[in-house]
């Protein structure tokens, strides 16, 4: 949950939710108000710190006199309104979109989808052996960050938090369209060559495990990464005055990870590079 | 912003093409040699940054003069523009005109879509192949908007000026010639040979094509130029909308929206400035209807356009034009230069003290920069993906701003409204779908071209007109996204109502006959690739969704009845989600014409 500044009080939007009444504050998506009132909508390229670019069209609702379906995350509640999440048509559309994601993508490090597929009955095989697939390899061009595209499913949202939403590096982008667009630096060149700071804010949001640091991403490779063991301790960065939220990961005495919590109202889970992954000092036991 | 350039730089040409749009830089900052002022002084990036909107024209530049844009020619246009050359590598990768790969200067674009694919364009391509050496590039193309001269080819010579040269009915020889040596392939046909009815008495669209020199400001007024304008000063801008609603007058794209509310909604708004875009992206397989006007009356179009934003508060209008259509380019900046030069474009349009000029904008190849929201990130230097809505162009559009979109058709239409008044233009065509409409016919008839016809002849007498001919087979209403109709549906009436009655729908005025030496298969497969191809890659039921449909298309383009029953349930499946959930047009119509030829042709039974 993002904390919520308190600022001048926001009107109530009366509308109806699967027949409920719903009561929002002005504002606020459909997917505030399903969460609000306990309902659980799929959600893949949703970000809590980012606008959304609903692009991966799972959240989809069915509003009652809009020709297509909504996305839920970043439709606004309009007074009046009339949605329904559990449709047969809306879970139509979630079930084919995950079908179509898992069939051409690397979902093994998405976390909940397998429950989703397993609940909307998605069936990825049935588009047939041949069926196109991503079928990248990894790119390891640098000791901090692998990019592994396979998993990604152009969710924009390392886009966003490079660009004018956090980081204002703007050192990736789309590039290419369609069914070939990929994330890329310029001239598709490799990390080391681009205007990357690594401040790592992009594995912050990435919801597929396509950007991971490559501690976790060797730890996998070797068998050893195991969420169970590890423990997560948020402090303070020592670095500089800032004095930014880190989260450290910790397996077997090692950190093995950094993340930051999205809650804090300064930094929204941001990072810069030394916060993120300036941490080998600590377990320097000499 | 983090700037970052790499160490590649321009050649001299990719300078210079970039200098002569630009100007020559001032600082080091943005690419000139330091000097000693340079070390002492930063200027902020703002100023600079407020040129984003002419990445796509510098885009153009490089690629009309060196035929493909390098690294260094990239971060030099980022350099002078302040944009991240991660941003712009997006941008330029996004169109199918451009290259970041280096490429030969002659680049020959040979049409494999509906109608030419009918006409022989496999073939053509073949021969082509054959005869042209490593110095073509030969690329296979959607639709060149040159249906009516089915199979087409279109060759661009990059260099000091560009050169094109279209060949069209195509040949082998034809087509060599235009790449090899376009400065002296034969000229093209005028624009009147489109139009079968041209100089006909009751033509009111196409009255002024083939009638008009294209080139003469003074000829279009001899012929009733400007007396709609003048007539839209004196009605004052809530009168033309008032016209113009009383009219009757729906969108001609195919969504068939009112144009007096869209007027009415952009002018209202309290956010200035306000735009009009004129939407002369015409991609839609099939249709050539606005290439036709734009060549053989510009002057109707710069005058609608003044008319729309004279009557929606806009000082500035966009025209935005598909890449592929030089000739119609070479004329609208000629007409819209004669305009300026008398005082019909400018800070005083006819002495009313009223400011309006127009700039146009090449498209690079993209489908979807017909979307009207993909168009305005497209003028504003952006990927040309669609928003999502809301919020609408009439509150914020192009530059976040209040615009008015209309395409080509649309905004002609608009001439006839002033000069006979809404009542009279009301009495055309049919109740609620009123006025003239133009339809682009093509495929297997006779004397394929642009038709105009009062709303509510039915597809018979269209077809008629045409010279259908023996054994059709099918009939594609409405372009790649419209549907298709069987042969014996020719009573369907030629309006939105009647077509939607019918289960069909106007879509953008194409008509496409096939008879049946066509493979129906063949066709429905080529409709898969145009959408997997054209799709921007936002949403994952298009972007995935379009690949999937092929894929089951091309198993079963030999298999019928029960042997393709379960792909056909998967592409109804894959279908309908989207339909449902992608976020434009282009994914949700991307099987309307394959349902079409399932449901109503049996084309696997
Ligand atoms: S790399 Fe991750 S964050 Fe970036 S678009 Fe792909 S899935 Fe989304
Ligand atoms: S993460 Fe970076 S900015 Fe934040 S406190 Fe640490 S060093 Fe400072
Ligand atoms: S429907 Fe297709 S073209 Fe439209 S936004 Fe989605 S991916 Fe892009
Ligand atoms: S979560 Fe709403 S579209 Fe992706
Ligand atoms: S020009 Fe070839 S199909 Fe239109």
């Amino acid at each position: 949950m993002t904390a919520i500044p308190l600022g001048v009080p926001r009107r109530l939007v009366e509308f109806t939710i699967d027949g409920q009444e719903a009561r929002v504050p002005e504002g606020s998506t459909i997917l505030d108000a399903c969460r609000a009132a306990g309902k659980d909508v799929p959600t893949l390229c949703h970000g809590d710190t980012l606008t959304p670019k609903n692009a991966c069209r799972v959240c989809v609702v069915e509003v009652e006199g809009s020709r297509t379906l909504v996305p839920a995350c970043s439709r606004r509640a309009e007074p009046g309104m009339t949605v329904h999440t559990e449709t047969e048509r809306a879970r139509h559309s979630r079930k084919l979109v995950l079908e179509l994601l898992a069939s051409s993508v690397d979902l093994s490090t998405t976390p909940q989808v397998a429950g989703w597929i397993k609940e909307y009955e998605a069936k990825p095989d049935r588009f047939g052996p041949e069926a196109a697939r991503l079928n990248e390899e990894p790119r390891i061009d640098n000791d901090l960050y692998v990019r592994d595209y396979d998993k990604c499913i152009l969710c924009y949202k390392c886009v966003d938090a490079c660009g004018d939403q956090w980081q204002n590096t703007f050192a990736i982008s789309v590039a290419g369209r369609g069914f070939d667009a990929r994330i890329a630096v310029e001239h598709d060149a490799p990390l080391t060559d681009s205007a990357c700071v690594y401040c790592g804010n992009c594995i912050e949001v990435c919801p597929t495990g396509a950007l991971s640091f490559k501690s976790e991403f060797d730890m996998r490779e070797a068998g050893t990464w195991d969420e169970s063991k590890q423990t997560e301790t948020t402090t303070v960065c020592a670095y500089c005055g800032v004095g930014c939220n880190l989260t450290l990961h910790v397996q077997d005495n090692e950190i093995v990870k950094v993340t930051s919590p999205h809650d804090n109202p300064v930094t929204h889970g941001n990072l810069c590079i030394k916060g993120r992954f300036g941490y080998q000092h600590v377990q320097n036991r000499g | 912003m983090d700037l970052h350039f790499g160490d590649s730089k321009p050649t001299d040409d990719e300078r210079a093409a970039v200098d002569a749009l630009l100007g020559p830089p001032e600082s080091s900052w943005e690419g000139a040699d330091r000097s000693d002022a340079d070390l002492r002084w930063a200027r902020g990036g703002r100023e600079a940054r407020d040129r984003r909107d002419l990445l796509l024209p510098g885009l153009h530049a490089i690629n009309d003069r060196v035929g493909w844009i390098s690294e260094g020619a990239l971060d030099y246009l980022c350099r002078r523009l302040t944009v991240p050359p991660a941003e712009a590598y997006g941008v330029a990768t996004f169109y199918a005109m451009f290259s970041v790969k280096p490429r030969p200067a002659t680049v020959l674009h040979v049409c494999t879509d509906l109608a030419c694919a009918a006409a022989g364009a496999p073939e053509l391509c073949a021969g082509i192949e054959a005869r042209l050496g490593p110095g073509v590039h030969v690329e296979r193309s959607p639709c060149l908007g040159l249906c009516e001269r089915a199979p087409a080819a279109l060759a661009i010579r990059a260099g000091d000026p560009v050169r094109t040269a279209v060949s069209a009915p195509a040949t082998v020889e034809g087509a060599v010639l235009a790449a090899t040596a376009p400065d002296s392939a034969p000229e093209e046909p005028p624009a009147a040979m489109a139009v079968p009815q041209a100089g006909g008495d009751d033509l009111i669209l196409l009255r002024r094509v083939g009638v008009v020199d294209p080139l003469s400001l003074d000829d279009y007024r001899a012929h009733g130029g400007y007396t709609a304008l003048r007539r839209a000063f004196e009605l004052g801008p809530a009168g033309v909308i008032r016209e113009v609603t009383d009219s009757g007058l729906v969108g001609r794209g195919g969504a068939a929206f009112p144009t007096g509310r869209k007027w009415q909604a952009t002018a209202s708004q309290p956010d200035h400035p306000h735009y009009v875009v004129c939407n002369a992206d015409e991609s839609e397989p099939g249709t050539f209807k606005d290439r036709v006007l734009m060549e053989g009356d510009p002057y109707a179009l710069i005058e609608s356009m003044t008319i729309a934003a004279y009557a929606t508060g806009a000082h500035q209008g966009y025209l935005y034009l598909r890449g592929e259509y030089p000739r119609a380019l070479h004329r609208l900046e000629h007409a819209i230069a004669q305009a300026r030069a008398r005082g019909l474009l400018g800070d005083d349009v006819l002495g009313q003290g009223y400011a309006f000029d127009i700039e146009i904008r090449r498209g690079a190849g993209a489908y979807i920069c017909g979307e009207e929201t993909a168009l305005f990130n497209s003028i504003e230097g952006y990927r040309g993906e669609p928003r999502s809505k809301p919020p609408f162009p009439v509150e914020k559009g192009l530059f976040g701003k209040p615009t008015v979109e209309n395409n080509v058709e649309t905004l002609v239409n608009v001439l006839p409204i002033l000069t006979m008044g809404a009542p009279a233009y009301a009495a055309i065509g049919t109740e609620r779908s009123t006025g003239p409409k133009l339809f682009c016919v093509s495929g297997s008839v006779e004397r394929p071209g642009i038709y105009e016809l009062p709303f509510g002849a039915t597809l018979g007498e269209l077809l008629e007109l045409a010279g259908v001919r023996e054994r059709l087979r099918a009939v594609l209403l409405g372009g790649a996204a419209g549907g298709f109709v069987r042969p014996d549906e020719r009573d369907i009436p030629l309006t939105f109502e009647g077509t939607r009655e019918a289960g069909t729908t106007l879509g953008s005025g194409v008509v496409m006959a096939f008879d049946d030496t066509v493979p129906l298969p063949r066709l429905l497969l080529r409709i898969a690739e145009f959408f997997r191809d054209e799709s921007c890659g936002q949403c994952v039921p298009c972007r995935v969704g379009t690949v999937r449909q092929e894929e089951a298309l091309h198993r079963i383009v030999a298999r019928t009845g029960a042997a393709a029953a379960d792909d056909i349930a998967l592409l109804r499946d894959v279908g309908r989600a989207m339909r449902d959930a992608s976020i434009c047009g282009l994914g949700q119509t991307a099987w309307n014409a394959v349902e079409s030829a399932i449901d109503r042709l049996g084309a696997y039974e």
